[in-house]
């Protein structure tokens, strides 16, 4: 049992390992192309991200927003569903939340308006995400079809109420919400000061953590993993196939939904026009690279979070377009490793008896 | 390669001509020695039991499979070991049970497909229709070049697909099965195509299990069981019952019943299997089905009117060619597919509307056909796969109790003796016997009162088939009611207390065992004699 579950760490380490030697060496060979010293650049990377308070702040504020649309995706992937959309849940859940987060009596208690601003933030992506849900169900529509073009329309129609209705005048920005503002990791430990980490990330963690019960210890989880791996193999399990689906979608939609509460309640209190920023598109990366597990996907999005904010670290020397090089090299070398080094593993290993 | 001295026979007359040829896939020898001679310009037909080697042997001539001893020499020329595109290209054209067309293109755009006719760079779309117009008055088979392959009858789609072969400048045509999705009227007109064929000194292969047919279209016929050539016979010097004796014979596994029982002795001094079994639960009544018709996937009735009822303590044994409605009668008793007639019930109580758990929670237990499609989640531990279906009864407050679901897998490992004994490996890393041992250990051992069997030692080893076997022997010697499907007649009758066979989504008259044996089976199963159940 011990060799067994060492087995499986290394096949879910090894991969994304792999994966970022290879994109090392690809920037390696890039910044080199800039008539820059690798070394030099990498290490001011690493100075400008988890060298300093701020830097580092920065990168677990970037690093929240990722975990919540990492685990969206990533739950999608474990019912067998590729969801787009995390995107547009992302922003619909940052609108709500700042709509109701607006009015809210400034009386209310703190932790009382919080919550209620976050039920919103999650009702806004699970409504996003139950959409493509049931299309799926009901008609057969191809949830990647129906989330890309979601996304499209969400975000228009959100844009269009921002400007048309709500907005501060020369802003693209609603008023400030009234009550549930998240304080921020400043306020704890003054060496943050101007980053904008601030509570979300526990929120973060603890959705990591009922991800990893949900799939890994509950019934639901188990079922909607069978449904993943092989739809007709559940249905002989008596799971409804099509239940599990619209489950998979209204959960990923809602976590990704949470996600806003990120910018929302904990940085600027107020929605914002474009403040998703493709995070939800990055989510799907985040997701690959961690190997849709809970704990794999807060390991992708700190390290994305990294790159991102490593990106304008190194601006000086390179351009910080360089990082979006780097994040594309990972993400290729992540699929393309994870066949190839789970195969290569299992030939180092002696066969299993048959 | 060409010219070989090794040639068998020189310029012999055998358009194929196979022999010795042994084919083995891990534990499964699906070839032993077999042998095929085809002469030019005859319509040959192959028959034998699901399993007996047909399609193996034929994949081997068509280059898809290399054998691993025999020969082989097509036209006298020695072949053995080739490839499909060698295949082809000597006019080998086969045509499979499952169409390979595109269904958005036109019928002439995939006859062409692959060889397509060029004005320049571009597709000579005026051309091929002129190709295909020619070739299908050449043959006369009438196709219209411009429809859509979607729109197309299945009859007529099987007719675009030998086309395809012909166009390829097929000599040898390999049909597999290629009746089992026709109606009778598609059946007559295809049997007009091959004679035109075969007239027009084309040579042609017929995989079938309907005798009614070999006896009807075919010159010669080559019967196959387990893996050999039994018999080869001239149709007008034959009679069905002929061919059936030899295509179901007489096998090792009829006369292991007492070394089989022998082993069942042993698990019952075990005792896990029927843990929880309490007599006076299921002795008053069982599984009773009234007139039930289901729908096939190609919206006919898969099956059509069947009635039938089941005692505790009894096996019934379904016996049949496969798609005769056999998977659609078991997926709908499992309610894995809606009943649109009829009736269900089990233990007295109405379960025609219910669904997959309800009905397991009535004490009906299923072991699928296909355990890597349905009964294994192939990814999911041995531990997981053990309560498949049973989740809820290992569920707490929503969350799975994973020390109830690991005692019951290692209660279960070592009930069934399932290896190896490691509950946390993933079910693809076992055999195909254990892996079926996981499925039978799932339902059988767990409080049931009805078994649905299907095909429940397909694909293992002797070994595993023995002991499947003495477990079903225990359920019945419990008390349960068990619904055997099997395509080995053996398997029904080494089981079995009464037999039906099932033909075209009917039952035949249920018989008591005793008064059934293989030819009579086998005559049924082919459709060459019929009694429908009431």
């Amino acid at each position: 049992m011990s060799s067994r579950f060492r087995e499986n760490i290394e096949e879910a380490l090894f991969p994304p390992i792999v994966a970022l030697l290879v994109a090392l060496i690809c920037g390696d060979l890039l910044i080199m192309s800039y008539g820059q010293s690798p070394g030099m650049v990498y290490r001011l990377l690493l100075e400008g991200t988890w060298g300093n308070a701020y830097g580092f702040g920065q990168v677990l504020y970037k690093a929240t927003t990722l975990t919540f649309t990492g685990l969206a995706v990533s739950m999608g992937i474990r019912a067998g569903l590729f969801n787009v959309g995390a995107e547009s849940q992302l922003a619909a859940g940052g609108f709500l939340a700042g709509l109701v987060g607006m009015g809210l009596s400034p009386s209310l208690p703190g932790i009382l308006a919080i919550l209620i601003c976050m039920v919103a933030a999650l009702a806004g992506g699970a409504i996003v995400g139950a959409i493509p849900g049931w299309l799926k169900v009901k008609f057969g529509a191809h949830e990647v079809i129906v989330t890309i073009m979601l996304n499209f329309i969400v975000l228009a129609l959100l844009n269009y109420i921002v400007a048309a209705r709500i907005h501060v005048p020369e802003t693209l920005h609603t008023p400030e919400i009234a009550n549930g503002v998240l304080p921020r990791l400043e306020s704890f430990l003054p060496a943050f000061h101007g980053s904008a980490a601030n509570l979300t990330i526990l929120v973060a963690l603890i959705v990591a953590g009922l991800s990893w019960v949900y799939l890994f210890k509950s019934k639901r989880g188990f079922e909607m993993r069978a449904v993943g791996l092989q739809p007709e193999a559940a249905e002989y399990g008596g799971v409804s196939v099509g239940g599990a689906w619209m489950r998979a979608m209204i959960i990923s939609g809602a976590i990704a939904g949470l996600g806003g509460i990120n910018y929302v309640l904990g940085y600027k209190h107020y929605y914002e026009e474009g403040f998703a920023g493709g995070s939800g598109f990055l989510g799907i990366a985040v997701a690959l690279v961690g190997r849709n597990h809970p704990v794999g996907v807060v390991l992708a999005a700190l390290f994305f979070a990294t790159l991102s904010q490593g990106g304008l670290a190194i601006h000086a020397f390179v351009p910080k377009q360089m990082v979006e090089v780097l994040q594309g090299v990972v993400i290729l070398a992540v699929a393309m490793s994870v066949p190839e080094v789970r195969a290569a593993l299992r030939r180092a290993r002696k066969p299993v008896a048959a | 390669m060409t010219g070989s001295p090794a040639a068998t026979g020189g310029r012999d007359a055998f358009a194929i001509r196979m022999e010795g040829i042994d084919k083995t896939f891990g534990s499964v020898r699906a070839n032993r020695g077999a042998s095929l001679e085809v002469k030019p310009g005859e319509i040959h037909a192959l028959v034998g039991e699901n399993g007996a080697g047909k399609s193996t042997l034929m994949k081997i001539l068509g280059g898809l499979q290399k054998p691993d001893a025999g020969k082989m020499a097509v036209n006298g020329r020695d072949v053995t070991g080739w490839t499909t595109s060698d295949a082809i290209a000597s006019g080998i054209g086969v045509v499979h049970q499952h169409f390979m067309l595109v269904p958005t293109l036109t019928v002439a755009e995939n006859i062409v497909l692959g060889m397509e006719p060029r004005n320049g760079l571009r597709f000579d779309h005026a051309k091929a229709v002129a190709d295909v117009e020619k070739l299908s008055k050449e043959t006369g088979f009438a196709v219209s070049p411009n429809a859509k392959v979607a729109d197309l009858s299945v009859g007529e789609a099987q007719r675009v697909e030998i086309l395809k072969t012909l166009f390829r400048g097929a000599k040898i045509l390999v049909l597999d099965e290629p009746t089992a999705v026709l109606s009778p009227p598609e059946v007559k007109e295809l049997w007009g195509v091959l004679r035109k064929l075969r007239d027009a000194g084309g040579t042609i292969v017929l995989i079938t299990h309907r005798l009614d047919e070999v006896i009807e279209i075919s010159d010669v016929i080559t019967v196959m069981r387990g893996g050999q050539t039994v018999d080869r016979l001239k149709t007008s010097d034959t009679t069905p019952a002929q061919i059936a004796r030899a295509m179901v014979g007489r096998d090792v596994v009829l006369s292991s019943r007492d070394e089989a029982s022998a082993l069942g002795a042993k698990v019952e001094g075990d005792g896990a299997p029927l843990e929880g079994f309490h007599p006076s639960d299921d002795m008053t009544s069982a599984i009773r089905v009234n007139d039930l018709v289901v729908m096939g996937s190609r919206n006919t009735r898969a099956v059509d009117g069947v009635t039938f009822s089941i005692r505790p303590g009894e096996i019934l044994g379904i016996a049949g060619v496969e798609g005769n409605g056999q998977t659609e009668l078991i997926e709908a008793l499992a309610g894995l597919r809606p009943i649109v007639s009829g009736l269900m019930r089990v233990n007295g109580h109405d379960v025609t509307r219910e669904d997959v758990s309800a009905r397991r929670d009535a004490g009906v237990s299923h072991i699928p056909e296909d355990r890597h499609r349905r009964g294994l989640i192939l990814d999911y531990t041995i531990a997981d796969n053990l309560v498949l279906g049973l989740q809820a009864d290992y569920t707490r407050r929503g969350l799975l109790n994973g020390d109830r679901i690991d005692e019951n897998a290692a209660k279960q490992i070592e009930a069934f003796d399932i290896r190896p004994p490691s509950s946390e490996l993933p079910a693809r890393a076992l055999s195909g016997g254990n892996q079926q041992k996981v499925v039978v250990a799932r339902e059988m051992g767990r409080r049931f009162s009805i078994l649905l069997a299907s095909q429940p030692t397909r694909g293992v080893d002797v070994g595993a088939i023995e002991f499947i076997h003495s477990q079903l022997r225990e359920a019945r010697a419990a008390g349960k009611a068990v619904l055997l499907v099997s395509a080995e007649l053996n398997e029904i009758l080494a089981l079995a207390d009464r037999v039906a066979v099932m033909y075209r989504g009917k039952l035949t008259k249920v018989i008591p065992i005793e008064q059934a044996d293989e030819e009579m089976l086998g005559e049924y199963m082919t459709g060459t004699r019929s009694e429908t159940a009431a």
